[in-house]
């Protein structure tokens, strides 16, 4: 028995359908990376494993139990972190953290042991009694983390568990996923937007427009872009993409004024490309493929187009030039 | 479903609920200064122009049982309120997805609106002896069922309403052209029998005319008669809300809430777990 089944799951808003019929499994002890573009059906999904919606068509089930027919045992099966907050800013830590191992009928004498625990992991073990409206954005995730594990779920479903965060912080959530799995068997589903943690997952689905379109692990996926990156910035783009296709017979894609494309064998190709390319360059450069390149060649858009701040940008951008 | 998992739903809405009312200092105020200020601003206002509404019935006597009701009402209003509160600031699908029933967490939310409104009704009872208002233990017993059967009513039609509601300006839309009018149009502050036509029907099809009728007629049935009335001649039945001639009696007005109560509950519990 896989820890996630999906068969086929339609869910339609109205006209709009939101998931179009996907189909994968989740095993157990996994890590598993659910990845696309805002509105490609991510959150619709999860919303659907964890009870919240209903699907127009399809069957799925969360460690073994149904989600249309047996809420209360899927509901019992898993821990959830949400995108938004979903903390009672009013109630201290210690009140949220007992609210919910009451709702979860978490045993009176492990109740005060695992939530002690649970706070020291996270680090908020001084900062209990505090009122949760007193609190950072970081420190916030982390308590909902803590608290979505408070009643030993086998599955965890992280939406975007880092999204907003600064990168210690992020680092520190990462920390807290990796020792778990250690610790126990957890099956742990997410979504992110960070290529960069994506690549910590064991396997990872694309979903572009309520559609499966890759599913595989992470460094097979990149192989799928077909060896190096290779980016130049040349004196005039538009003869440069004509002699890239037409000499070369490659496949280049313009992003942020520059062109990029990929090749088997980059310490083979580069030498003579430099030779015999009829246009002047200004730069050249070669990385190995990252999973934006995936993501870029997979759904034709870069996943963070749209949302990207400039920092993000510039973030990113300087990722893939130390790779 | 288990009866104890039945009843962990119940418990654990109304401990968070409560656990928020006795934490929020700033509700905990305005919910007993409001009452407090429509009963000294309309009573000492009203009391000069409006003489004796029936022998021994000044204004105080007869506003004061109605502040008390819309006490009641207002606090049980806010139990769809929360509702609205916490699906936008997200609490709500922390308990969404929580293995309780849906209809244990009305359930639960009523129990705590209820709790709290009724702690509201009697913390009012203590203005009785400043508005020249006769209390007995016996009055205080019966009054109990009385504003527990307006609150659950009310607090179900809260949560009907919330249901749907997505924002708090919605709901707040709600409260002023539904809430206000039904409070005023109850008897709170005149009474409904020699009103217009129209009036006196709004008033009559509304639930609340029935409980703020009981309570007071549970109050006016303890006052000392003036000097000189003849014995046997109730006071409240010059007050008492008639409906096709046949003048309501406590246990009348009690049946009418508990009906429509009935009624607003089943539609809550359905509407609460259809939603997504």
């Amino acid at each position: 028995m896989s820890a996630i089944e999906i068969n086929n799951i339609v869910k339609k808003f109205g006209q709009i359908t939101a998931v179009d019929g996907i189909s994968f499994n989740v095993e157990k002890g996994e890590i598993f990376g659910f990845l696309g573009p805002n509105g490609a059906g991510k959150t619709t999904t999860i919303n659907i494993l964890c009870t919240l919606l209903s699907p127009t068509n399809g069957k799925a089930s969360v460690n073994g139990f149904d989600v249309v027919r047996e809420r209360r045992q899927v509901q019992r099966s898993i821990g959830l972190v949400f995108q938004d907050p979903t903390l009672d800013d009013y109630l201290t830590a210690d009140q949220n953290m007992r609210f919910h191992a009451y709702a979860y009928g978490v045993p009176k004498d492990l109740r005060e042991k695992r939530i002690t625990e649970l706070m020291e992991m996270v680090e908020l073990v001084e900062r209990r009694k505090s009122r949760v409206s007193t609190y950072s954005g970081g420190m916030k995730r982390r308590l909902e983390i803590a608290r979505g594990l408070l009643h030993h779920p086998q599955i965890l479903f992280l939406d975007e568990p880092t999204l907003g965060l600064d990168p210690q912080t992020r680092r520190y959530i990462w920390d807290y996923i990796t020792t778990l799995r250690k610790q126990e068997i957890l099956t742990i589903f997410m979504t992110t937007h960070y290529m960069d943690e994506a690549e910590y997952c064991d396997r990872i689905a694309v979903i572009d427009r309520g559609k499966i379109v890759a599913l595989d692990t992470p460094s097979k996926l990149k192989d799928t872009v077909g060896g190096d990156v290779v980016t130049i910035q040349a004196d005039n783009q538009e003869r440069a993409l004509k002699e890239l296709k037409e000499k070369f017979d490659l496949a280049p894609i313009v992003q942020n004024g520059l062109v990029s494309f990929s090749v088997p064998h980059s310490d083979v190709f580069l030498p003579d490309f430099i030779k015999s390319f009829g246009v002047s360059l200004h730069s050249i450069s070669v990385r190995r493929p990252t999973l934006d390149d995936v993501f870029l060649k997979l759904t034709g858009r870069a996943i963070r187009e749209q949302e990207a701040g400039g920092w993000d940008m510039m973030r990113r951008m300087m990722g893939a030039m130390h790779r | 479903m288990k009866m104890g998992e039945q009843f962990r739903g119940v418990w654990v809405i109304a401990y968070r609920d409560l656990l928020r009312f006795t934490g929020d200092r700033i509700r905990l105020f305005s919910s007993f200064a409001m009452p407090i200020i429509f009963l000294v601003i309309f009573g000492a206002g009203f009391s000069n122009v409006i003489g004796q509404l029936a022998p021994g019935v000044d204004f105080m006597k007869f506003i004061y049982p109605g502040i008390i009701a819309m006490t009641v009402l207002n606090s049980s209003m806010m139990s769809g309120l929360s509702i609205v509160w916490d699906r936008e600031f997200g609490f709500l699908r922390e308990v969404l997805v929580a293995p309780l029933s849906r209809g244990s967490v009305v359930a639960g939310k009523i129990v705590s609106s209820a709790v709290i409104s009724l702690a509201q009704g009697v913390v009012m009872l203590i203005l009785a002896p400043f508005v020249d208002v006769r209390l007995t233990a016996l009055l205080v017993l019966k009054l109990i069922p009385v504003l527990l059967l307006i609150s659950v009513s009310i607090s179900a039609l809260g949560i009907l309403i919330a249901s749907r509601m997505r924002s708090q300006q919605g709901f707040q839309v709600v409260i002023m052209v539904l809430l206000m009018p039904m409070t005023f149009l109850s008897g709170v502050m005149f009474p409904v029998n020699n009103v217009p036509v129209w009036m006196e029907v709004i008033s009559k099809i509304n639930p609340l005319t029935y409980g703020v009728d009981a309570v007071r007629q549970l109050f006016l049935a303890v006052q000392p008669l003036p000097a000189g009335m003849p014995a046997g001649i109730s006071m409240s039945s010059a007050i008492g809300v008639t409906v096709f001639n046949h003048t309501m009696s406590v246990m009348d007005d009690a049946l009418v809430v508990a009906a429509i109560g009935a009624v607003l509950l089943t539609l809550a519990a359905v509407a609460f777990s259809k939603q997504d």
